[in-house]
This record gives C-alpha cells, sequence and structure tokens, in this order.
C-alpha cells in the first residue's frame, strides 16, 4: 500500500515526486514511456516566466511567481543549468504599447520583482539585434532560460535516491477504488495524484468524467547552431495580439537559440510533427523581432504539445475522494511546476495526509560537466580517470566519463537520446551523426542491450532495426 | 617545440604530415580524434580512389595504406581531441593516455575535414522517429559494426555517399525504393548513377523533394513531391513511400570550429578559411587543406592540396616567410568559389593552381581568367558541372601586378 | 536500340547502342563505343563488401573481388561471402575466398586489421 501514487513523469510529477519524498510517505510514480521527461517537458521553449501573464488572482499566476523563485534554489542545490537571463515582450506600436502597459500592471499585481517598461531605444541596448521597428517593452529580470528536461531528472533523480519507487514503461490502465493498474500489476494507494500532461483527461475519466475539455495544442520550433548566439542575450516575447500570440526568440541555456512556437490545435494528442507551414510562419514570425535571425543555422527542428483545456488556468482540485487531479498544467507549467507540487502536497495534507519531515533527505546532486572546466580541472580529471579524457561527441565536448557517469545514477538512461538528455551528447550541430554509433556502442558495453535492440528514443525506436549483416 | 602539428589523421593530414617531414620538418606530429588513421576512408570500402594518383582503382582503406606505410619518424597521437588552437601557434589537446595536453608549434596544418548535413539543416518537417541518418553515419554502421539501419529506405540527395549507400544497402538485402534530388541534376558521378542505381533498378527522383517524414516510433514512410525552379514542392505532386529508413545525403559541410574560435577568417562561399596559394591561412603559420578548406569531390585532390600545405608549413617552421604583395582571386560569372582566395606571387614558382566550383551544368564553354577588362587567359571546357571541382594552371607571370583577377564562365562563341 | 549513360568520363554523353549491330551514337569518343558494348554483351563490376573478422577489435573486415566480374554474379557472389569469415590479423591482399562462384576472381582483404 502506497501513501501516494504519482501518475506522469514529466517535470509535474517528478516535482511531485521531488517534494513529497521530503516527507516520510511511500511514493510510486509510474510513467508510460521509458523515461522521464519523454513528452511536453522535452519539447517547450525551456523557459522560466517571471509571471506577468497569467490573470491575477487565477492559480497560474499565484504558482507561477512562487515556481520561478523555487527554480532558482533547485537549480543551485541540484546542480540544473538555469540562467536569470531576463525576457522583453516587444511592442511593435500604439496598441501593443497598451499591452505592455496592461502586462506591466498585471504582473505588479502578480507579485513579479523587478518589472519595467522601457522604451525601444532602451530594449535595443538589452538585446542590440532587436527590431527597429520595437516601439516598447516590458523587460521582467527574473525571467530565465533551463533545461527543462534536466530539471525534471534531477527532481526525479533526487525523489528516487530519497526513496521514491519509480515504474518506467508501466502505463496506467484503469483505477478501481483506489487501486492503480498497469500491465504489470496493481498497486493500491491512499492518494493518487495524477500527473499526466496531455493525457489528464484520459487519466481523470478512470475514476470521474472531466468537467473540463481538452484541447491539445501543437507548437512548432527551431533550434539554431551556437554559432547564432549572437542574435540574441535573453529571451524575446512579442505581444499578444488579434493575430495570435506572437512566437520568441531566445538564447538556451546550452548557447543555442531557440526560435518559437505557433500554435496549432491539434488532432492527434500524440503526433508532435511539424509542417512546412507552421515552420514557414514561424521563421517569418521571429524575423519581426530580430530582422537579422539566419535561419539556415537550424539544426533541428521539433514540435511540442500544450495540455490545453477550454479553462484559462490550471485546474488543480481532488476530482474525486483520493484522487488530486494537476490537469490543464500548460504554460507556464514548467515555471510553475514546483509549486505546483508545492501546492499539491498542501491540498493533500488538508484532505489528511500526514506530511512528516524526512531527517535524511538528500537535497544535493552534482554531474561532471567536462566543457565548462578549466584548463587545470580537466588535467586533474582526466588523471583521476582516464574516460574523461575522450571526447565522444565532438560538437557539445561531452566525454566517454560524462556518458559513463550517466548509468550510475538512480534513472540511467535505457536509449541514445536519454544518453543526450542527461550528459547533452549528441545535442550539437552534427545531431549525433558522428557520436551516435559510439553512444550506442557504450549503451551495449554498460547495460549489455544487444546493438540492435538499442532504442533511440522510446519503446519500438530501434535504431539498428536492419540487424546484423 | 614541435615543427608541425597535423590535427586530423585523415587523408589530408596524413598526406601533409609525409610532405612536411619529407620538406625537412623533423619534428612531426598528427593529432587524430578517432582511435586509427585514414578518417572517413576507413567506412568507405568501395573502390575508385586514387584513379589519378596512383592509377589505379582502391577501396577508402587501400587508399589511407597507401599513406599510412609512409609514417616513419612521424609522431601519432590517436583517440585525442583537439579543444583549441591558437594564433600563437598553440593546440590544447585531450586524450585517455595523454591526458591534458598544450603543446606548441613552428606551425600547424588544420586537417580536420568535414561533416554532413542533417535533417535539421534543411528543415524536413514531419515526425522525428528512429530510421533518418545521414548516409555517412548508416555507412559507419554498416561497414564498420556490421549492422544494418533498416531495410526498406529512401536516399534524399543523389551525392556519391547517397549513392553509394544505395548499392551497398541494395547488396546486404534492403529494398531502396528511391533516390530523391532537390536539384534538376544529381551530385554524384555518372559512373556511380549507373553502377549504383541503374544496375538495381532504383529510380532517381530529379527535382523532387521529400516533405514529410511519417512514423511515431520508427519511420513509417515519407511523402515526396516534385519542386519547381524555385526548388519548393508543387502542390498536388506528392506521393506516399513506404520505408523504415531515409539517409540524408545533402551536403558536407567543412568542420571549422577549431578554425572560428581562433579568430581565423573564414570564406562564407565555402565554408572554410580564406588561403593563399600555399594553403596558409589569415593566421600566419597556421594552414590548411583538404575538406576543412572546400568540400572536394575526389580524394586525390585532397591528397595534393595537403601535400602544398605540408611543404609551406615545413617551410615556415624552417623560417622562410611568404610575403609580398596579394592579389586577389575574385569568383565571377557562373564561379561560386575559388581556392586560393589570394595569391602572393613573389611566393608561386612559374605557376598557380586554381581550383572552384561551377554555379550550374554546362557544355562547351571558355573558363576565363581576367583583371579588370583585361582577359588574361583562357581555357575551353566541353563540360563542367557543380558537382565536379575545376582545376586550371595559370601562368604567375600573366598576374602581373593586379590586385584582383576574376575566374568567370562563359559561352564559348 | 538501348540508351545508356556513358561513365568513361565526366561528361556522360547519352549513348544508344543497336542490340543486334552494337552499333552506337551519341559517344564523343571512341571509348564511348566500347563502353556500350561492352556493357551491352558482358557488363562488370568490382564488388566490395564486408567479411566477419574473429578475434579482432573491430566485427567487419571490408573485402573485394581483385578483378571486375560478370555483373549478373553479383549476389551469387555476395552469398559467399556473407557466408565467409577472416581471423585477426589481416592484411591488404590476403585472400578470403579464391575463385569465387568460379569467374576467376579472388575476394581479398582491403584493410590491415
Amino acid at each position: 500500500m502506497y501513501d501516494v501514487v504519482i501518475i506522469g513523469g514529466g517535470v509535474i510529477g517528478c516535482a511531485v515526486a521531488y517534494q513529497l519524498t521530503k516527507y516520510e510517505l511511500k511514493v510510486a510514480l509510474f510513467e508510460k514511456e521509458n523515461d522521464v521527461a519523454g513528452g511536453t517537458t522535452k519539447a517547450n521553449s525551456a523557459i522560466i516566466h517571471a509571471g506577468y501573464d497569467p490573470l491575477p488572482g487565477s492559480l497560474a499566476a499565484k504558482l507561477n511567481v512562487r515556481g520561478n523563485l523555487l527554480a532558482g534554489e533547485i537549480c543551485e542545490k541540484l546542480d540544473v543549468p538555469f540562467r536569470r537571463v531576463g525576457s522583453l515582450v516587444a511592442a511593435f506600436g500604439e496598441a501593443d504599447d497598451r499591452t505592455v502597459r496592461s502586462l506591466y500592471e498585471r504582473g505588479i499585481e502578480n507579485g513579479v520583482p523587478g518589472l519595467r517598461v522601457v522604451t525601444g531605444d532602451e530594449a535595443r541596448v538589452i538585446e542590440p539585434n532587436l527590431s527597429e521597428e520595437v516601439t516598447s517593452a516590458l523587460y521582467a529580470p527574473t525571467a530565465g532560460v533551463i533545461s527543462p528536461w534536466e530539471y525534471a531528472l534531477a527532481m526525479a533523480e533526487t525523489a528516487v535516491r530519497n526513496g521514491l519507487e519509480l515504474h518506467l514503461s508501466e502505463p496506467v490502465t484503469d483505477i478501481r477504488d483506489g487501486v492503480v493498474v498497469t500491465p504489470k500489476g496493481e498497486y493500491g494507494a491512499k492518494y493518487i495524484v495524477a500527473a499526466a500532461g496531455v493525457c489528464c483527461d484520459t487519466v481523470e475519466k478512470m475514476v470521474a468524467e472531466p468537467d473540463y475539455v481538452l484541447r491539445p495544442s501543437r507548437g512548432e520550433y527551431y533550434l539554431l547552431d551556437r554559432t547564432a548566439s549572437d542574435m540574441v542575450r535573453g529571451i524575446i516575447f512579442q505581444c499578444p495580439n488579434e493575430n495570435g500570440k506572437g512566437v520568441l526568440v531566445a538564447q538556451t541555456v546550452h548557447g543555442n537559440v531557440i526560435v518559437g512556437p505557433n500554435a496549432e490545435s491539434a488532432e492527434d494528442k500524440f503526433r508532435v510533427n511539424t509542417t512546412a507551414q507552421g515552420l514557414a510562419f514561424v521563421g517569418e514570425a521571429a524575423k519581426k523581432s530580430v530582422p537579422k535571425l539566419d535561419l539556415r543555422a537550424n539544426i533541428r527542428n521539433f514540435a511540442g504539445m500544450r495540455a490545453n483545456t477550454d479553462r484559462d488556468d490550471f485546474i488543480i482540485r481532488f476530482a474525486a475522494k483520493g484522487f488530486l487531479s494537476l490537469a490543464g498544467i500548460k504554460s507556464p507549467g514548467l515555471a510553475s511546476a514546483p509549486a505546483v507540487a508545492e501546492y499539491a502536497a498542501e491540498l493533500l495534507e488538508r484532505d489528511g495526509l500526514v506530511l512528516h519531515k524526512k531527517s535524511s533527505f538528500v537535497d544535493t546532486r552534482r554531474r561532471v560537466r567536462f566543457a565548462s572546466l578549466t584548463d587545470s580541472e580537466k588535467a586533474e580529471l582526466i588523471k583521476k580517470n582516464p574516460a574523461y579524457g575522450r571526447v565522444i561527441c565532438r560538437c557539445e565536448t561531452v566525454t566517454e566519463g560524462e556518458i559513463l557517469d550517466t548509468f550510475d545514477t538512480p534513472i540511467p538512461p535505457v536509449s541514445i537520446d536519454g544518453v543526450k538528455r542527461r550528459c547533452n551528447a549528441g545535442m550539437g550541430r552534427c545531431q549525433g551523426g558522428f557520436c551516435a554509433p559510439r553512444v550506442l556502442e557504450l549503451i551495449h558495453a554498460a547495460t549489455g542491450i544487444p546493438r540492435e535492440e538499442i532504442l533511440k528514443d522510446k519503446e519500438g525506436s530501434v535504431v539498428l532495426s536492419g540487424g546484423r549483416i | 617545440m614541435r615543427d608541425v602539428i597535423v590535427i586530423g589523421g585523415g587523408p589530408a593530414g596524413l598526406a601533409a604530415a609525409i610532405k612536411a617531414r619529407e620538406c625537412g620538418a623533423s619534428d612531426v606530429l598528427i593529432i587524430e580524434r578517432d582511435s586509427c588513421l585514414g578518417g572517413i576512408l576507413n567506412q568507405c570500402i568501395h573502390n575508385g580512389f586514387g584513379l589519378h594518383r596512383f592509377k589505379q582503382e582502391l577501396t577508402g582503406p587501400e587508399y589511407a595504406a597507401r599513406f599510412i606505410s609512409q609514417l616513419d619518424g612521424i609522431d601519432i597521437a590517436t583517440d585525442s581531441m583537439v579543444l583549441s588552437v591558437t594564433r600563437d601557434l598553440v593546440v590544447r589537446s585531450v586524450s585517455r593516455t595523454r591526458g591534458y595536453t598544450e603543446e606548441k608549434a613552428k606551425a600547424i596544418v588544420l586537417a580536420m575535414g568535414c561533416r554532413e548535413r542533417t535533417r535539421g539543416a534543411i528543415s524536413i518537417p514531419g515526425d522525428r522517429p528512429a530510421g533518418v541518418y545521414t548516409a555517412g553515419a548508416a555507412q559507419r554502421y554498416m561497414n564498420i559494426e556490421g549492422y544494418m539501419v533498416g531495410r526498406n529506405a529512401v536516399i534524399l540527395g543523389s551525392g556519391d555517399i547517397g549513392l553509394i549507400m544505395a548499392r551497398r544497402m541494395t547488396l546486404e538485402g534492403a529494398k531502396v525504393h528511391a533516390c530523391i534530388e532537390l536539384m534538376p541534376y544529381s551530385g554524384g558521378l555518372n559512373r556511380n548513377i549507373v553502377q549504383c542505381l541503374k544496375d538495381f533498378d532504383i529510380p532517381l527522383y530529379l527535382s523532387h523533394t521529400i516533405t514529410d517524414i511519417r512514423g511515431s516510433r520508427r519511420v513509417e514512410g515519407v511523402t515526396v513531391a516534385e519542386v519547381g525552379p524555385d526548388r519548393r514542392p508543387i502542390s498536388g505532386t506528392e506521393f506516399d513511400i513506404d520505408c523504415d529508413t531515409v539517409l540524408l545525403s545533402v551536403g558536407l559541410i567543412p568542420e571549422n570550429e577549431l578554425t572560428r574560435a581562433a579568430g581565423i577568417p573564414i570564406d562564407r562561399r565555402t565554408n572554410g578559411a580564406v588561403v593563399f596559394e600555399n594553403m596558409e591561412t589569415g593566421a600566419e603559420g597556421i594552414f590548411a587543406c583538404g575538406n576543412v578548406v572546400h568540400v572536394h569531390d575526389l580524394v586525390d585532390y585532397v591528397s595534393a592540396e595537403a601535400e602544398r600545405a605540408g611543404k609551406a608549413a615545413a617551410e615556415y617552421a624552417a623560417g622562410k616567410r611568404a610575403g609580398g604583395r596579394i592579389t586577389e582571386v575574385a569568383a565571377g560569372n557562373g564561379v561560386s568559389y575559388t581556392v586560393p582566395q589570394r595569391i602572393r606571387t613573389s611566393g608561386c614558382g612559374k605557376t598557380v593552381d586554381l581550383f572552384f566550383r561551377v554555379r550550374s551544368v554546362f557544355r562547351n564553354v571558355r573558363i576565363t581568367v581576367s583583371s579588370g577588362e583585361k582577359t588574361l587567359a583562357s581555357y575551353p571546357r566541353e563540360h563542367c558541372a557543380p558537382g565536379e571541382m575545376e582545376h586550371i594552371v595559370l601562368p604567375v607571370s600573366l598576374i602581373g601586378d593586379s590586385d584582383e583577377i576574376t575566374v568567370s564562365v562563359a559561352e564559348d562563341k | 536500340m538501348k540508351e545508356m549513360i556513358c561513365i568513361v568520363c565526366p561528361k556522360g554523353c547519352h549513348l544508344n547502342i543497336d542490340e543486334s549491330t552494337l552499333a552506337v551514337n551519341g559517344n564523343g569518343c571512341p571509348r564511348g563505343a566500347e563502353y556500350a558494348r561492352t556493357e551491352l554483351t558482358a557488363p562488370v563490376r568490382v564488388l566490395t563488401s564486408t567479411v566477419r573478422l574473429v578475434g579482432g577489435e573491430l566485427e567487419r573486415c571490408p573485402v573485394r573481388t581483385d578483378r571486375a566480374v560478370p555483373r549478373d554474379r553479383l549476389s551469387d557472389i555476395m552469398a559467399e561471402i556473407h557466408r565467409a569469415s577472416v581471423t585477426h590479423p589481416v592484411h591488404i591482399g590476403d585472400t578470403v575466398i579464391s575463385d569465387v562462384c568460379g569467374t576467376g576472381a579472388d575476394v581479398i582483404v582491403t584493410r590491415d586489421l
């Protein structure tokens, strides 16, 4: 019997697990895929929003501002790449100027620190490549860029270190009288916390008919080479207007440039494809903010799915007895994640779950990042372990040592993309063209999985499906 | 201090190091990131290499072996990755066995080669399943590791690597459904069109592209469409092909991260360093050769270019400095780039070799070299194509005191 | 009439050859006519592939036929190559299969491993 079963291993589920393992509780997390952070968590703008966007008084407003604050603390403790680079919401003309002003007022009401309305010229000092057409902007210094998958992973790994029972590749197929059913077994739970992202409605239906309608929305992106990083220092948003929400241009925490997204209502919430039209729209729209942007530096396109609903706000409440549903967690869900988890714990406690702090809670995590070490640190490290002297991913300078380290973590990778999410191998300009065969070899050596069964990412994504010659 | 450090142990680095040693450099080091020398040649097991140089059709490994056997007296550091090169000629590298090292050289030769363009570089829309590989990655899996990436393939791009892989996969029992080429002509050699596609009845679709890749976990199929003269898909011409693999042979990019980080000027057209007639880059004492300078179609020319770089590096290490007035070489009508981009006539012998690529397929044309309005030399050609690097030998005396000479293609009248 | 592209040089002449008389047109030089006749009557190719390497660091060893073999025998030779293996160490030129499929050609090693 578990005190709490969490359904879903995205950033929300991982944050909840991290929060709940701080207490003397028996907690399990079920994820349908073979890794955490494999859905919307890995395919989004990778931004910790400041919190001026949600309507004052909404849950999203409260949790975003709080989540932004917590992100700083957690990333520090758990060694997650996060930089508060600040964001601009750019206005193009008088109507937008009014929007900027009202976002500013909203932000002040939401308690966002440091907000400022700046002139176009001031904005161009902050972002030298910003369009001459920009008339004013809202500057939010607390907005930041993050590695979203490492954020989720770090929280999940820490949770596992502190007793979380993690069940990967185990989809929840039914919930009966507080018993969670999967193809592998049945698990009794005092409380169930559903953090199922775009599957929130599917999971909620197992206990009660949802009182909201899921309206999944697909967003497409470009990710540009680091050579383009001089195009943008922080995050540049556009004002939402009658033509849509606008697209962003930002320098990612890894030094690439991210451009996107559009918003297309999706017929199939599991199909996260890009389209020629979508990408063309994104490219055009981005050039409005940064006219010099050169999309020929593109190294990857991807799309993500938003768990949008017919409601404006997050939908967080007990949908049935013992079933806490964290539904409709769309943007700013990533920014809000740790605050959502805190709030979930508070709701569980109010419902009667006893929360006793664990004295033994381990709240640290560190990993070697060879590329960012000084020369003497590199020399020292290779002396200690020669595996750090063998560079496997040459684009991102990721060493064999770092890849081998991932197999010693609480949630070892089972795929080439799993390795990528843990140490950046294959994230660079050649997109694994050079290192993927070598990473595959290391996975084979570390896990014993036959080469012809090794996955690119999810179950079924076999790399060498043609088998042995 | 080393005389010459060569970065890269592929065909360019090997030839440069051997030549530098021959020309008097006694302390030469090759730094190679892979565990063995030879670079990409090791996985190019097909024949056709060395026709110009050795008058023989060698396979890639055989071609490499001709050079590897001449390395006596040259230091080799394999499994070593160079982290940076500086203009004061210091090379920082790491390796399992050597640890972190900083070495100073009297001259450096950059021979890092190139990498393949990826799906991202050409923004093919669709899903992101397993089964999409660059042709070179698939070649490595097959020829070095001994695994098939799939059984039902479509190849995008008709560059030579794509064509070679079409044959290789077919011979190993896979079905290659089509080779799709965006341009109205193939980027590969006719010989490969015949022996890799026609021999196996693999259709080549010119002026076509892939507009969608489908598959939730592994590739399930692609949509192909004809493209117009603007190279954009023509609506209504789409057709689907079921397949489990997409191989991309859509171009190569010189691998110049070290070059850029050293602040060495790069030519936007070649994506390689701007070089002088002796393959010296904009940084004194740093030379470059092979695919890191511009993408070659024949390894024979890589070796020859690398020997020029190796010789010049040895001379530089011995204290000889190139100098004198500089003549810029401009790419004129119909020419996309030239190598070298700059000539110091005082450093040349009687002639200087100019390499360049034309912008489209030409028949019965004249290559002209001009200075201002004045034609200095002209060379008739029955056939020129972008896929085949052109080469002319220009008498240095004709350059005179021109500040700039222009290479162009003109219809023969 | 059969059409083919000449591969003797990069020009790539479009050749037409009469199957009964072996008369060729479209060729820019005599070598083109010769090529067309050989391609029509007895096309030959050098075959390259890999065989299993036992006891080495790598699992595959590259090989080729030491001369051109009839094109219509390629798949038979591939079947032989699939059955073959070599044992570490090997050297360029070592014979893996002699007189493969009775073609008179040997399959030889192309890399020192």
